[in-house]
């Protein structure tokens, strides 16, 4: 990274009362970016762009968003990023055109100007023959990329998107993401949070929230490679959950979490495979198949988040598979039980 | 920074235009109520239910029971030449009062001689008992002189001489209170609601990330609503001029001025409701009781201040409703202008300033 950072974060952290929602977090985003922030609800990926993007006040640390102090600064931070917020942020009781004429106008565009970008919002969104139909007959994947297209009507050169694809089918979810390459082609730097692994994958580099911290930040294929060659191991068993207690009793596992219909394990030693198999076989799960997969992202967070903890216990025991097991759907997480959600907060509104 | 004001009335004015339960409630709501409260409450005491005695039954008696009749007050109920039948029709309250007039009623006034005629109350309700009796002496007073002919004047005479509203009418005091009443509540509610909606649906936070100011965004949210409001003033009062014969004697430009002062102090303190409440429901109770209570206890409106005790007289300087209530029933019954109400006036704007600044200073805050 040669350019300068179009966000910086250093030790960035914020408290509600004794809860530590975000917590020393440093990164930089470099420009025209797709920085991807993944973690479960309750992570503090929303606290972390609220903080950025001027509406919340970091507790200590600091951060600039293009060069700008986001505590000191924040009008004119406001004035420059585009923003997308988590919770529905159009008005649905007014038509495509009226919606997009209003957040032109609250960024101080007007006449001519505000009518270009409303046109170009149209066309990106591909909302075209449907200027004057009312929001709230618009499907969630058209309403969503006209909230995109509103946000970026002042033509900020970095957009803040706070799971922008909440709730959308996945081939609007499909669409929307090529909306962010586009983006991303023509220079805009965009930071994104997600709790879809899938969404994670499309970006250029990916921080992974736990619980406040930041774990790991990096490239998807480097995520990857925490893990040594063959040492994740995809099984395809009878009684799969049932299944899983035995896998984590096994001392050679030092991972198991339900994918699905299948488990995933990360052994200690490859070599070990087939006695793996041959023990499941053996506790009546069979016919049993194991097989060594490139590990997915989700692996590699599950992976990412049992170190962590290990690291704070300051001990060699595994992790509670149970916490990891957790993760298997991609949509659940862990923390999740533990950490109210973003939304349930106080200090987010009032 | 007035372009993103207007960005914000028009939307408003645009949300307005879609929601015709909301612009219909404070367009006619305000009148309804009017119509309704117009008509229901009033002071003015009639269709006594009179019974009259005539022990003479000559014409200078039927004189006098013709003055109470004619007078709009009174319906006869019940005639005869009996008292004891009153014992029973005032136990089951078919009368209210009773007039009665003696054998030698006609003979001596013919003669020129003082003569007295009973008047009987059911005192049981002191307050219609002291009006009926102020009627009964009105009326008598009235008919005397004319019997009186050329005898000598007494001593005394008050000649009651009653400016503004010479027939005493209650609607003429009261409707315009009632005004004040429900511009105070409808502005309060529209606002408070209109704000914290934004909250409820989750746009406050994607207006907060955009550069729209604290006072922008308060200013842009109350404009359409004052305009709203200032017509519903304009259909209430034109309702009171109409309905219930309210005159507006003074004029209509500083008449307007008043109630824009008044509607901006509402307005404002349904904002600040708003920045505290962050629910609709709350701030709806909220809105309803902080405007109603005051404005109608405390304000002047049906209960005089000055007759409240010295503590509570000193709460009402804080209802604004005190000082409109001054201005318009000065401007719409006396004609007075400014240099009469300047005081009230300026209090309302200093209320109004003071209110928009603390909704403002709270949003600021709550960034």
């Amino acid at each position: 990274m040669t350019a300068a950072p179009v966000v910086a974060a250093r030790e960035l952290s914020r408290r509600f009362g004794p809860f530590v929602a975000v917590d020393r977090v440093s990164f930089d985003v470099a420009p025209g970016e797709v920085f991807g922030f993944l973690g479960s609800n309750g992570a503090g990926k929303t606290t972390t762009i609220r903080m950025l993007c001027g509406l919340l006040a970091p507790s200590s640390g600091h951060a600039t968003v293009l060069g700008l102090d986001i505590a000191r600064q924040a009008d004119e931070v406001k004035r420059r990023i585009g923003y997308m917020s988590q919770r529905f942020s159009l008005y649905t009781d007014l038509t495509v055109d009226e919606n997009l004429r209003f957040w032109g106008g609250a960024y101080g565009l007007f006449g001519a100007a505000l009518g270009r970008r409303a046109d170009w919002a149209i066309a990106i969104a591909g909302l075209a023959g449907l200027r004057s139909a009312l929001v709230r007959e618009l499907p969630g994947g058209f309403r969503q990329r006209l909230a995109l297209g509103a946000a970026l009507l002042h033509e900020p050169p970095v957009v803040f998107l706070d799971e922008p694809t909440g709730g959308v089918d996945p081939e609007a979810r499909r669409r929307f993401w090529d909306l962010i390459d586009d983006l991303s082609a023509g220079g805009t730097t965009v930071f994104v949070t997600t709790h879809y692994m899938d969404e994670a994958e499309r970006c250029h580099r990916v921080a992974l929230m736990h619980a406040g911290r930041l774990l790991a930040l990096d490239t998807v294929p480097a995520l990857k490679g925490v893990f040594p060659a063959g040492a994740v191991v995809e099984i395809a068993c009878a009684r799969a959950p049932q299944a899983l207690g035995e896998l984590e009793s096994f001392a050679g596992v030092s991972e198991a979490a339900l994918f699905g219909e299948r488990l995933h394990a990360v052994l200690d030693d490859p070599a070990r495979r087939e006695e793996l198999a041959g023990r499941l076989d053996a506790a009546g799960f069979g016919p049993v198949e194991a097989r060594p997969i490139t590990p997915s992202l989700e692996d590699a967070f599950i992976h990412t988040i049992r170190l962590a903890g290990e690291d704070k216990t300051g001990s060699g025991a595994r992790g509670p598979g149970s916490e990891a097991a957790g993760l298997g759907s991609g949509v659940r997480g862990p923390g999740s039980g533990t950490h109210p959600p973003e939304d349930a907060r106080p200090g987010g509104t009032a | 920074m007035i372009r993103r004001t207007l960005a914000i009335a028009v939307k408003e004015l645009l949300q307005l235009r879609r929601d015709p339960r909301t612009s219909l409630t404070l367009l006619g709501m305000p009148m309804l109520l009017l119509l309704i409260y117009g008509y229901a409450l009033s002071f003015d005491i009639v269709h006594i239910r009179l019974a009259v005695i005539d022990h003479d039954g000559g014409r200078a008696a039927r004189d006098v029971r013709a003055a109470f009749l004619e007078s709009g007050y009174f319906d006869l109920v019940a005639h005869g030449r009996d008292e004891r039948v009153l014992d029973g029709l005032f136990d089951t309250g078919d009368v209210q009062a009773a007039l009665v007039i003696p054998a030698d009623y006609g003979t001596a006034l013919a003669a020129g001689r003082q003569v007295r005629v009973q008047f009987v109350l059911d005192g049981a309700d002191a307050q219609t008992a002291t009006t009926i009796l102020g009627y009964a002496r009105q009326i008598v007073a009235s008919v005397s002189p004319v019997l009186r002919g050329t005898a000598t004047n007494g001593p005394v005479l008050v000649r009651p001489l009653v400016w503004y509203n010479p027939d005493l009418s209650s609607s003429r005091f009261l409707v315009p209170g009632l005004v004040a009443f429900i511009l105070m509540v409808t502005s309060v509610i529209a606002t408070a609601l209109a704000v914290v909606r934004e909250k409820e649906r989750g746009t406050m936070e994607s207006l907060r990330a955009t550069p729209l100011l604290a006072l922008e965004l308060l200013v842009g949210k109350t404009l359409p609503y004052l305009l709203v409001a200032s017509v519903s003033a304009a259909g209430s009062l034109f309702l009171a001029w109409a309905l219930f014969d309210v005159p507006v004697r003074g004029s209509l430009a500083w008449l307007a001025v008043v109630t824009l002062l008044f509607l901006g102090g509402g307005l404002g303190w349904g904002v600040l409701i708003s920045t505290l409440a962050d629910t609709q429901q709350v701030a709806f109770q909220v809105g309803l009781i902080t405007s109603m209570l005051p404005t109608l206890l405390l304000s002047g409106f049906i209960f005089p201040i000055s007759s409240m005790p010295a503590p509570v007289q000193v709460i009402t300087h804080i209802v604004p409703a005190r000082y409109f209530l001054v201005a318009l029933r000065g401007i719409v019954l006396k004609g007075a202008g400014p240099e009469v109400w300047w005081p009230e006036a300026l209090a309302l704007l200093a209320f109004g300033a003071v209110i928009l600044g603390a909704a403002t200073v709270r949003t600021v805050r709550s960034l």
